[in-house]
């Protein structure tokens, strides 16, 4: 017998015949989460988000390009990555070079430019798919236009989000999109920069991600 | 990287340990103070108690019905990791583990890992495994880089380095790190510390990560951090290893909200950790980065032996937010290494017992007040001070045919326990109670004046010259 079956024996021998009722997540949720107006949802996401120290800046569909080059020009950086075949990662592609800013995009694998995405990418744009007002909490689903290090390995992360895609809890983003369903390779929640508290709980940002997160929330009024 | 090897001690000089810390006033003010902001932080995060009450009573019911499941979940997390191209290994002890894990590793040729916090890597002692085998295994969890860097092990199942100060951090780096200039600003101790890890992440063939939550009905590996390194770990590598215990499964994703929810503002007082990863699959084709394999270790190591007894099996329900440690009167006083376990503190005392046997940590079973604060705290309620009493009986009690547990026995003492039964005895008959509660007021004078610890800062036991049953039978005559 292998190790997997020795170990399933063992536990199929003692598993209780009958497993309680299945736990009723949803009327938990109903009883205890209200569900927001969109403003308020919009509220509720920017207050925690910013608790957590990122840094949120409201804007139209119309100048929020204008937003992304004040916020790269207020740091001093000259260059962004961005995904290119994306609505916003073109957008950037066409409004942000003539400005001075230089864009790169991720267009081959990583092992082909890990030292420059490590040494010589201070910022990237990516797009959000989702958020959560409860605890301040942007949904980030990398894919192949967008890949997984554009939101970790760049000091400085910028994420547009649609204000109209903001859901009131984590679980009723879950069960409004069916993501029992399946889920991409990675999905992620991403609540603020990178920190840390592991020296004297002295909190310090900029850990080992982003340093600086940083919020295009569209469609809240600008 | 260490100068020698360092392993877990098993629980024989639990008390000198204890007692050496107890003397040091500055590690006792560190855990305190430590303890106090962590206490502070998880109750500020829970304002309704009503809304605690209702949560902790799902967090439970959602524990117990997976774990009732867990065979079953265990084969269709395999199932469905499997099918979406990653691979499942089952480890039944340390050894095992250690095994599989460096064999991947050989396999790949590799000799670099970076590794994101996991417990479970620490109870196989992965890093030693990996130093015997020429493998480097970096931690990169800043509080577990400190403490791999100062040859040591974590205190603290969440905050491993809780028990240094800032100014040995400072001297740490100093002496440790090739260019490094002493400061004790906390910033640019962790901007130093990013700095080395961030060209290891570039470098390293193998990522490690631990798993919090395990989702069956999906096949995916759910991953709670703030610092980054985690998300590194498991997406810059070539290879991604995750290791977890058998319990850390739930069978539906929308269980994994109300735990997410209750780990976070538990465990560091944070309505939500920085980065929650999902990992359901290696790289696809087309994608740019993210490992091109990745393996999952469901390790046992006792855990079965946990499982078979219907109270024991509370024990697993642990999600490892380690509330109970940083509310518990032990811990605060004697800190993590005391115990010599991988988990110290309450959840330390009823778990290890399982992986190690209660021959080797029967003494930390009565390393408690039974003051019942970690059983109140615990996020999913698990009965932490029945469980203490239950080991305490397991490990007390005369050894006996087909035990629940490894070591069942192992404290036993036949003078105790004769003099258990004697007492017994005594407050069983009133005739007996009555001869020897007359006889100690005729010769409590013969007790001796030194009692141990008692009379350090006490007056001596000596029972009454005479009893509550005489006083009272004068008073009434008067």
């Amino acid at each position: 017998m292998s190790a997997r079956d020795r170990i399933l024996a063992r536990l199929n021998r003692s598993a209780p015949q009958q497993p309680p009722a299945l736990p009723d997540v949803g009327s938990w949720y109903a009883t205890h989460r209200s569900s927001e107006t969109p403003a308020d949802k919009a509220r509720r996401f920017r207050h925690y988000i910013e608790l957590a120290h990122a840094e949120v800046h409201a804007v139209s569909r119309n100048n929020w390009a204008d937003t992304l080059h004040q916020v790269l020009k207020a740091r001093g950086i000259d260059r962004l990555l961005v995904a290119e075949g994306t609505p916003h990662g073109d957008t950037a592609l066409d409004a942000l070079p003539p400005r001075g800013i230089e864009c790169s995009v991720y267009d081959m694998a990583i092992e082909a430019w890990k030292s420059e995405m490590f040494t010589a990418t201070p910022a990237s744009l990516t797009a959000a798919r989702a958020a959560i007002a409860e605890t301040g909490t942007l949904i980030l689903w990398p894919n192949e236009k967008e890949p997984r290090l554009m939101s970790l390995v760049p000091p400085v992360h910028i994420v547009l989000l649609d204000a109209s895609n903001i859901y009131n809890t984590f679980f009723e983003a879950m069960t409004a999109e069916a993501w029992n369903n399946g889920l991409p390779t990675n999905a992620l929640l991403v609540s603020g920069p990178s920190k840390t508290a592991d020296i004297q709980q002295t909190l310090a940002y900029g850990a080992h991600g982003p340093k600086e997160l940083i919020v295009l929330l569209l469609g809240e009024k600008a | 990287m260490s100068e020698h090897t360092l392993h877990f001690k098993p629980a024989e000089g639990f008390r000198a340990r204890s007692k050496a810390v107890v003397d040091n006033p500055f590690l006792r003010q560190s855990f305190r103070g430590a303890m106090d902001f962590l206490m502070s932080k998880r109750a500020a995060q829970f304002p309704d108690p009503e809304e605690l009450e209702s949560l902790r009573n799902l967090g439970e019911a959602i524990r117990q019905y997976n774990l009732a499941k867990l065979p079953d979940l265990l084969e269709r997390l395999e199932a469905n990791l499997t099918r979406n191209g990653i691979k499942v290994h089952w480890a039944e002890t340390p050894d095992e583990a250690n095994a599989i894990i460096l064999g991947i590793i050989q396999g790949h040729g590799a000799t670099r890992m970076v590794k994101g916090k996991s417990m479970v890597s620490e109870e196989i002692e992965l890093n030693h495994a990996a130093e015997a085998a020429g493998i480097e295994a970096l931690e990169s969890d800043m509080g577990e880089y400190i403490v791999q860097l100062a040859n040591e092990k974590p205190s603290h199942i969440i905050m491993p380095a809780i028990h240094k100060t800032k100014e040995e951090i400072a001297r740490l780096f100093h002496e440790k790190v090739p260019g490094v200039d002493y400061t004790d600003n906390v910033d640019a101790l962790i901007q130093i510390g990013r700095n080395v890890l961030r060209r290891k992440f570039q470098e390293a063939e193998i990522g490690l990560s631990g798993v919090n939550f395990a989702v069956a009905e999906t096949g995916t590996l759910c991953l709670v951090e703030n610092e980054g390194n985690g998300r590194m770990c498991t997406t810059a590598p070539a290879v991604h290893i995750a290791i977890t215990g058998i319990e850390k499964i739930v069978e539906k994703l929308e269980h994994v909200p109300p735990l997410l929810s209750l780990l976070t503002r538990s465990a560091t007082g944070q309505n939500i950790s920085t980065y929650f990863n999902m990992i359901s699959s290696p790289r696809k084709p087309g994608e740019k980065d993210g490992p091109e394999e990745v393996h999952l270790v469901l390790l046992d190591n006792g855990r079965s032996q946990a499982y078979a007894d219907e109270q024991l099996r509370k024990t697993l329900q642990c999600i490892r937010c380690g509330a109970c440690m940083n509310h518990c009167p032990v811990y605060t006083r004697i800190g993590g290494h005391a115990y010599g376990t991988t988990y110290p503190g309450p959840i330390g005392k009823i778990v290890s017992p399982h992986m190690l046997g209660l021959d080797a940590t029967a003494g930390l079973t009565t390393a408690s007040s039974l003051c019942g604060a970690c059983g109140e705290v615990c996020p999913v309620k698990i009965p932490i001070p029945d469980l203490l009493i239950r080991l305490r009986s397991e490990a007390f009690s005369a050894p006996h045919a087909n035990p629940a547990m490894r070591g069942q026995g192992a404290g036993h003492s036949s003078l105790i326990s004769a003099i258990w039964r004697g007492w017994a005895l005594v407050y069983r008959s009133p005739a007996l109670y009555r001869a020897v509660s007359w006889l100690g007021s005729r010769f409590g004078w013969l007790m001796p004046s030194r009692q141990g610890a008692w009379t350090t800062v006490r007056e001596p036991l000596r029972p009454a010259p005479k009893r509550l049953r005489d006083q009272l039978k004068e008073r009434n005559k008067a």
